[in-house]
């Protein structure tokens, strides 16, 4: 079922491609590989979990460039009000300058869309984009390839003083029902430098659509990131989405992948420690209802000396929803002094709900101190028993503690106002819950 | 208030109350004292619900209603107040929204109105003098991250708050300093009404020179082997358990 893809290929590149050499190397490269390979199948170890019949039974139509669908008020509750924060609105996958609020960004920094940038930015972004989704990772990485055209691009050049804060949303609207998106966002923070950057895919859609996102993210040597992804898709649409992380030495990154929406939402985190003396904290958060498919996939690479990672997915589970928690962890035999820790917990609240998990320890150093820890299960009694002896009832007692059990996560996203929108949706999810 | 006959209970397989008898009346301290494993806590446990004790036998009657009957937070809204041994951690929730949350409940089952948030603020503003608390606690998530004395205190500052008409405190004192001791007695005794009544479990008698009880009973093995006034304690004290224990086996 990739006809259609490559028909779109063709047009793509025929109108609306632009750019020469070799950006249309590599996206024929994305197209070639993709049109040999096609979409992954069941039978591939990193998919074996997933059902993929939506996506690849349908023939997602590229979204056309009418953005004028998506008014201002749209997005209002899906904004944050942050000091300082450049938000970048993007619609079925191309800017929209008019819905975005740009701030003042420090001297030599740059936030802009990356159609935007390749005619002031084309060098630094040819030696990084493709660089670490490599088209071989799976089909999805090769069709975002070949049709790579707008996303964000940061860039935060080295020793800089401050870094930004940006917000990136990616809408699609009622417009791009049935179509498919392929947003590609690069960040690049070089030495010493810090950034934070907030990404939001937002369905205003109600039908079956497909977000195809990538995100390739530099973190220099002693450099900062904050990442978040926050997955508020339609719950009819496919979400499938890769964000990797290049660490240099002594680099420091905090990220966040937070997912409510989509029939199928997958997310992939890859993480590359390319030096010693890294630490990076990974948390997780997921609630899925009626048949959502709710999937990540995480890898770390420990290749260097004395780093740190520190991982937590927490995932609630509601009716016939199915979670999937892939968590691996590679530490090579140079990786000595490595300390890892995984955690995944999800939080079943039916008996129709199901998750499966999957740590993937491969250590090849020594000295390391690596642990992964799973649990599975409904509320705890006792817990619940607490809240019922103060007066609360079973129902409430359920809400709040499931409620906890998701801000253990939430809780520790450093902007309030990302966290107030965050729990905000957990508590409107928890009143939807069946009473009882 | 409270009259408990022939009780028994079992968690899983393992029979823990072989039979207790007790009746309190509104304005008594009631200090309930035992070895480990004699099964004063789960005596506790049981008049508030928990959910791991099944009642296989007897009845408790409290203010005339049939408690066994209840939910847990049936009885909570009745006026029964558990202070946990080993208070739950519940990360993301601060104290002031599970208190008001608790607090609207109880008045809403009395057919009163929720409490407005300022109200709500005023009371428990006084109700911390009685812990020693400052107001940052409202903000703070209910018992995440707190030291054992911190949640026993968090324990009796509910208790204020929620004014039970029957406290029961089981093992309030175990792992508190000298210091936290006090803090908790004094909350307890300055809860002391004409109309209200408090069960103290406890290990040791140390509680009970602070919290001074009017009726002293000792379990072992599920049984009340012995009762009597204040002086109890300190013969326990002095004498330990083990006088005690031996009879009620071959009883």
């Amino acid at each position: 079922m990739t006809t259609a893809y490559l028909e779109d290929f063709e047009s793509f590149t025929r109108t609306g491609g632009g750019r020469a050499g070799w950006l249309e190397e590599l996206r024929q490269a994305g197209l070639e590989r993709f049109r040999k390979g096609g979409f992954p199948s069941g039978k591939e170890e990193d998919w074996r979990f997933n059902n993929l019949a939506g996506i690849t039974g349908t023939d997602f139509r590229l979204a056309g460039a009418d953005v004028s669908g998506v008014r201002p008020e749209d997005l209002r509750p899906y904004l944050f009000a942050i000091p300082g924060v450049s938000t970048l609105v993007f619609v079925n996958g191309r800017y929209a300058p008019a819905l975005s609020t740009p701030a003042a960004t420090p001297s030599g920094v740059t936030v802009r869309n990356l159609a935007g940038a390749f005619a002031a930015h084309g060098d630094l972004i040819s030696r990084h984009l493709g660089q670490y989704a490599r088209l071989e990772e799976s089909g999805f990485t090769a069709l975002n390839t070949a049709f790579v055209k707008d996303g964000l691009f940061v860039h935060v050049p080295p020793a800089a003083d401050t870094g930004p804060l940006v917000h990136a949303v990616y809408v699609t609207d009622g417009r791009a029902d049935g179509a498919a998106t392929h947003p590609r966002n690069l960040i690049l923070v070089e030495r010493g430098g810090r950034a934070a950057v907030i990404e939001s895919y937002i369905g205003l859609a109600t039908g079956a659509y497909l977000t195809n996102c990538i995100t390739e993210a530099v973190v220099g040597q002693g450099a900062f990131l904050e990442h978040t992804k926050i997955q508020r898709e339609s719950e009819q649409a496919f979400h499938v989405g890769t964000t990797h992380l290049s660490q240099g030495q002594d680099s420091r990154s905090l990220s966040f992948s937070i997912s409510f929406g989509g029939a199928i939402g997958r997310n992939n985190l890859d993480m590359v420690l390319d030096g010693p003396g890294i630490e990076s904290h990974m948390f997780g958060m997921y609630m899925g209802r009626g048949r959502q498919e709710l999937d990540n996939h995480t890898s770390i690479l420990h290749a260097h000396p004395n780093c740190s990672t520190r991982e937590i997915y927490k995932g609630i589970l509601d009716d016939r929803s199915h979670g999937i928690f892939n968590g691996k962890i590679y530490v090579t035999p140079e990786a000595q002094k490595t300390d890892a820790k995984q955690t995944n917990r999800a939080l079943l609240l039916s008996d129709t709900a199901r998750i499966d998990t999957k740590p993937q320890l491969e250590i090849f150093a020594d000295d390391v101190k690596c642990t992964h820890g799973a649990t599975v299960g409904s509320l705890d009694p006792v817990a619940a028993f607490y809240l019922k002896s103060r007066g609360i009832g079973r129902a409430r007692a359920r809400k709040i503690l499931t409620y906890a059990f998701a801000a253990e996560v939430l809780e520790e996203i450093p902007h309030e106002s990302v966290r107030q929108q965050l729990e905000a949706v957990v508590m409107s999810r928890l009143e939807s819950l069946a009473e009882g | 208030m409270l009259e408990i006959i022939n009780l028994h209970a079992k968690a899983g397989d393992k029979q823990i109350l072989n039979g207790i008898n007790l009746t309190v009346h509104a304005g008594e301290v009631h200090a309930v004292m035992g070895p480990n494993g004699s099964g004063k806590s789960t005596l506790a446990q049981v008049l508030a619900g928990h959910p791991a004790y099944q009642v296989t036998e007897g009845q408790v009657t409290y203010m005339g209603q049939d408690l066994l009957e209840l939910e847990p937070e049936e009885r909570a809204r009745a006026g029964v107040f558990l202070a946990f041994q080993y208070p739950v951690e519940i990360p993301g929730v601060s104290n002031a929204y599970f208190l008001r949350a608790a607090l609207n409940e109880i008045r809403k089952s009395r057919g009163e109105e929720e409490i407005d948030p300022i109200d709500f603020m005023e009371l428990v503003e006084q109700k911390l003098a009685l812990v020693q608390w400052g107001p940052e606690i409202f903000s703070r998530a209910v018992n995440a991250g707190f030291s054992g004395g911190e949640k026993k205190r968090n324990e009796i500052l509910q208790m204020a708050v929620l004014e039970p008409r029957l406290a029961i405190l089981d093992e309030t004192d175990s792992g508190l300093d000298i210091d936290a001791l006090r803090i908790v007695a004094d909350g307890v005794n300055q809860l002391r009404r004409p109309d209200k009544a408090t069960i103290v479990v406890t290990h040791y008698q140390r509680l009970l020179n602070y919290i001074i009880p009017d009726r002293v009973h000792v379990l072992a093995n599920g049984r009340i082997v012995k009762s009597g006034g204040k002086d109890l304690a300190l013969e326990l004290e002095a004498r330990g358990y083990e006088w005690l224990a031996e009879p009620a086996v071959t009883a």
